[in-house]
């Protein structure tokens, strides 16, 4: 770890991991509630967008976020207090592990697990819970409808997901996300030890699988039945306001930057780029590594943005029936596809 | 399809196309006396019916002549008022006489009727392209009259419609409530004496004089009616 | 005295007048209260839905938030006064409102306008359905969770609208036709802006065909949901693209002749068999580009000479009572207008509007659907409030 050069104690390294996601997590949002939320969307309905606060409105997110939090914070008179307060809490805490284990470089890591990949996804399970504490807790119908439709969908595209992974996985023959960034790079194609090649090629079905359950993970349409807004206002946040929504809002948009990191780190060669050996100080290395993870996770999350912004909903029932008569076949055909594969070029 | 100017009466002016005039025997054939008048004008075939018949004749319309299409069902009250008077909050003032000396028929219109409200019912054929008004009188002070939910389900809401805006009662009806209104209104309000405030407090803007167009004289100095550039 | 559903539901709807409250009747389900604030409303209309987890098995709409007695203050204004009032009924395709009513009127007075102003009585009517239903090609998308179509729509409909704007003077509300004929000619340089406008809606409907008609996800939410059979339909006075969707060959534009120029034209009418929401969205998309075929049909062969009949400087409606319809964009409108012959208004004005039979068909049509298909059907349907509740 680079700071181990500076000698710093424990704690103080455990501080500033800590504090170094809980900067990532806010700045990581805001970056793609800007380009993509605000300039994206408006680009593609032909109108600007924010344009005022700073240039460009580059500053209209600051704004929001002053917007927010200088709010009344509400608990209707029904609610179950510590539930509904803990709820976005929840979600956040969630999205605060993914973070964990995402690598912006050859030594940038807040903490290089050997299980990395699983214990994302695990983490990223317990939204989840999150999501039906708010839909429960809120004493409105609209919410308890939108609560239960969330859990329904992210149970049901987790399994894609997973199984999607688990063929990168035994492509790079380890969970750990540095590993599978080093196999990316120092992949032989047909034997020949070029500049690697980023899994999106070999696990090209895998890939896809794996963007299509982000966007359900991440509730965005086609996906977003549990925050249908012209049916259920805004299913299970409806009753949130102030403070508690921004941290819905910044959960989501910080997920979907944590996912797109991950979809970056697995199949885009994440950090890496031709050459990166080769630089010799190792904190530009790391720096240079965290700009290009940065772009591909760009990449991969305009994607996601723009399917967002085009396509209308399903309906939960035929949501269900896409991943669990779909997805999920084509996710452990591509399994033994890769295993079969695996096995017959080995070595 | 029959299209001359509206002549006055009840009188055909014009020779009846062969379609209409089908429709008309065969109402007759099933209603016999229970159908009092009709009049083909317009393209349209009006019938006004003994309230008695009302179901029936719709229940015949349908079944038997292709008439399945519910264009509307509606109501009106044939009671003469005064509205160029100003009644400035003077509940006591007397309604003076009807304006003008129309001709007697003018008061209930074509084929005729004989109480204050009357229902009129429209249906049409679409394949046939051939539209059918039925009429029925109803009654003077509590008109009353079969409902048609049971053959055209469409009824439910035009019916509720007039109850609400006339006070006819549709015997037959599921639940006859307000549509528009708020569930605590009183009155029927399009009925001619239900008054309408505006009109109370102030009178009727056709008596300003308004400026004809240019060129021509203006409009003004006779018994205060407008231009046809009564943009106001 | 028992208690009837109908007496349950209307002491409720009496509780709740204005609130987006829930409330509980004892009876089984769940009931939920969309509106009348609502997004997926296009206005304020309310709908109480009885709900079995997520199916409907008990639906009323509750209209009259907006209504505002058009046929009482009909009855006080003068017969050029009305046409002010008339326009906002529908406030989409607003112009497409006066002209059956003063069709109506001039068949009263056995006037008839000149050739010229019944071909752009047409063509301005043609461009109200056009405005009109741009519009709900692309917010049907939104209802179903698409946000960018509807941005397109507002875009080019403006191009129509400017066109509007510069014969009538008004973009939403044009009043227009007078009584004899329009007001005023067109003005110079009109038609060839038209033609450039008409252009740029046929490549916004095929935007619209490739985002939306074409697309597999709208095509999954809308196929199947929402039949209406063509009998129940008829009996409901279901009109328009909505009872052309279901099969039934019925246009009044080409059935029945109040004096437009639709007879000189060459268009034809489309219907689809499935009467699904998906074939409502279809039908509709196919006939604003015969809309679009139609306007620059009449832009070509227009008649010259006179605006304008000579009407008498004071307008007085001989008695008599008439009856004229027309297909207006949203489905069939029609004014029974009564005259006593006084110097004063109508003495009885019946305006019978497409919406309010459209959406009488909703309890009907949304028992065993699911919530999210409510959402379909209503957009499919495509009511505006003001012409519900008039």
């Amino acid at each position: 770890m680079m700071l181990a050069a500076l000698n710093l104690p424990y704690w103080a390294q455990t501080l500033f991991r800590v504090g170094a996601v809980l900067v990532v997590i806010p700045v990581g949002a805001l970056v793609l509630v800007y380009f993509y939320l605000f300039k994206m969307v408006s680009y593609l309905q032909s109108r600007l967008g924010p344009m005022e606060a700073g240039p460009y409105g580059s500053l209209q997110p600051i704004a929001e976020f002053v917007k927010f939090i200088q709010k009344e914070d509400i608990f209707p008179t029904a609610v179950d207090r510590f539930v509904f307060g803990a709820a976005p809490f929840v979600i956040l805490m969630s999205t605060f592990l993914v973070y964990v284990v995402i690598p912006a470089g050859p030594t940038a890591v807040i903490e290089n697990l050997d299980t990395g990949i699983f214990f994302a996804l695990a983490v990223s399970s317990l939204s989840v819970i999150g999501v039906l504490m708010a839909g429960w807790a809120s004493a409105n119908k609209y919410s308890l409808m939108g609560g239960l439709r969330a859990a329904g969908q992210l149970i049901a595209y987790e399994l894609p997901l997973f199984l999607a992974v688990v063929g990168v996985v035994m492509q790079a023959g380890s969970l750990s996300l540095q590993r599978i960034v080093y196999a990316q790079a120092t992949f032989k194609v047909f034997g020949y030890n070029s500049h690697g090649l980023p899994f999106v090629i070999p696990q090209v079905v895998g890939f896809g699988l794996f963007v299509i359950s982000a966007q359900a993970e991440l509730t965005q349409t086609p996906f977003d039945m549990p925050v249908a807004e012209s049916e259920l206002v805004a299913g299970y946040m409806t009753e949130y306001s102030g403070v508690r929504f921004l941290l819905f809002f910044m959960a989501e948009f910080a997920t979907a930057f944590a996912l797109a990191g991950i979809g970056a780190t697995l199949f885009l060669g994440g950090w890496y780029f031709p050459g990166v050996f080769h630089i010799h100080p190792s904190w530009v290395r790391d720096v240079l590594g965290g700009g290009v993870l940065f772009a591909k996770l760009m990449v991969l999350a305009f994607v996601i943005f723009w399917v967002r912004f085009t396509f209308p909903r399903l309906r939960e029932d035929q949501l269900q029936a896409f991943a669990w008569k779909i997805l999920i076949p084509v996710a452990l055909l591509n399994i033994t596809v890769t295993g079969v594969l695996k096995v017959a070029f080995h070595g | 399809m029959s299209s001359e100017a509206e002549a006055p009466g009840g009188v055909e002016a014009a020779p009846v196309d062969q379609p209409s005039q089908a429709l008309v025997d065969r109402l007759r054939g099933a209603l016999g006396d229970g159908m009092l008048a009709h009049e083909v004008t317009g393209g349209d075939v009006w019938v006004r019916v003994a309230p008695e018949r009302w179901y029936d004749a719709v229940g015949t319309a349908k079944a038997q002549l292709g008439l399945t299409y519910f264009c509307f069902l509606s109501a009106i009250d044939w009671m003469q008022v005064d509205l160029t008077a100003t009644k400035l909050w003077d509940p006591d003032a007397e309604p003076s006489e009807p304006p003008g000396d129309g001709p007697g028929h003018w008061r209930t219109g074509i084929a005729g009727g004989d109480t204050r409200f009357q229902v009129m019912c429209r249906l049409y054929d679409v394949e046939g392209h051939l539209g059918l008004t039925l009429k029925a009188d109803c009654g003077d002070e509590n008109p009353r009259l079969a409902s048609v939910v049971g053959l055209f389900r469409g009824a439910d809401w035009h019916e509720r419609e007039a109850w609400e805006m006339y006070g006819i009662e549709f015997e037959g009806h599921p639940g006859l409530r307000h549509l528009y209104l708020p569930t605590e209104f009183e009155g029927h309000p399009l009925r001619k004496d239900f008054p309408l405030l505006a009109r109370e407090v102030k009178p009727w803007p056709g008596l300003v004089n308004v400026e004809g167009l240019p060129g021509e004289p203006d409009a003004g100095a006779e018994d205060g009616a407008v231009s046809e550039d009564a943009d106001a | 005295m028992s208690i009837t559903e109908h007496a349950k539901a209307a002491y409720v709807a009496g509780q709740s007048a204005d609130a987006r409250i829930n409330f509980e009747i004892e009876a089984e389900g769940m009931t939920l209260n969309m509106g009348p604030q609502h997004p997926a409303t296009h206005g304020t209309l309310r709908i109480l839905v009885r709900l079995d987890g997520e199916q409907v098995i008990w639906a009323e709409p509750i209209c009259g938030y907006m209504h505002r007695g058009y046929e009482k203050l009909c009855e006080v204004r003068d017969y050029a006064q009305v046409t002010t009032l008339v326009n906002r009924i529908d406030w989409l395709g607003s112009f497409a409102n006066e002209v059956p009513f003063v069709l109506a009127a001039e068949r009263l007075m056995g006037i008839e306008a000149p050739p010229r102003a019944q071909w752009i009585r047409t063509l301005l009517f043609e461009m109200a359905r056009i405005a009109n239903v741009s519009l709900f090609l692309g917010e049907m998308g939104a209802q179903l969770g698409a946000l960018t179509p509807v941005f397109y729509a507002f875009r080019d409909r403006e191009y129509v609208l400017n066109m509007i704007e510069a014969v009538t003077g008004g973009r939403f509300h044009p009043n227009f036709d007078r009584i004899g004929g329009l007001k005023d000619d067109l003005p110079k340089g009109w038609i060839e802006e038209t033609k450039g406008a008409m252009a740029r809606l046929r490549e916004f409907c095929d935007e619209m065909e490739t985002l939306l008609a074409d697309n597999r996800i709208f095509q999954e939410r809308c196929r199947g949901v929402g039949v209406i059979p063509r009998e129940v339909g008829l009996e409901y006075g279901v009109s328009g693209a909505n009872i052309r969707a279901s099969g039934v060959d019925w246009d009044l534009r080409r059935d029945s002749d109040v004096g437009l120029a639709y007879k000189h034209l060459d268009w034809r009418v489309w219907t689809h068999p499935d009467g699904d929401s998906f074939a409502r969205y279809w039908v509709r998309l196919q006939e604003t580009r015969e809309a679009i075929g139609m306007v620059e049909q009449l832009v070509d062969g227009l008649p010259s000479g006179p605006i304008r009949a000579k009407t008498p400087a004071r307008i007085r409606v001989p008695a008599g009572e008439v009856w004229v319809q027309t297909e207006n964009p949203l489905g069939e409108m029609g004014y029974y207008v009564v005259s006593d012959g006084s110097p004063g208004g109508p003495f009885r004005c019946k305006i019978r509007t497409p919406s309010f039979s459209n959406v009488s068909i909703v309890p009907w049509l949304l028992q065993g659907t699911y919530v999210p298909d409510v959402i379909t059907i209503l957009a499919s349907l495509y009511f505006i409030l003001g012409d519900i509740d008039r």
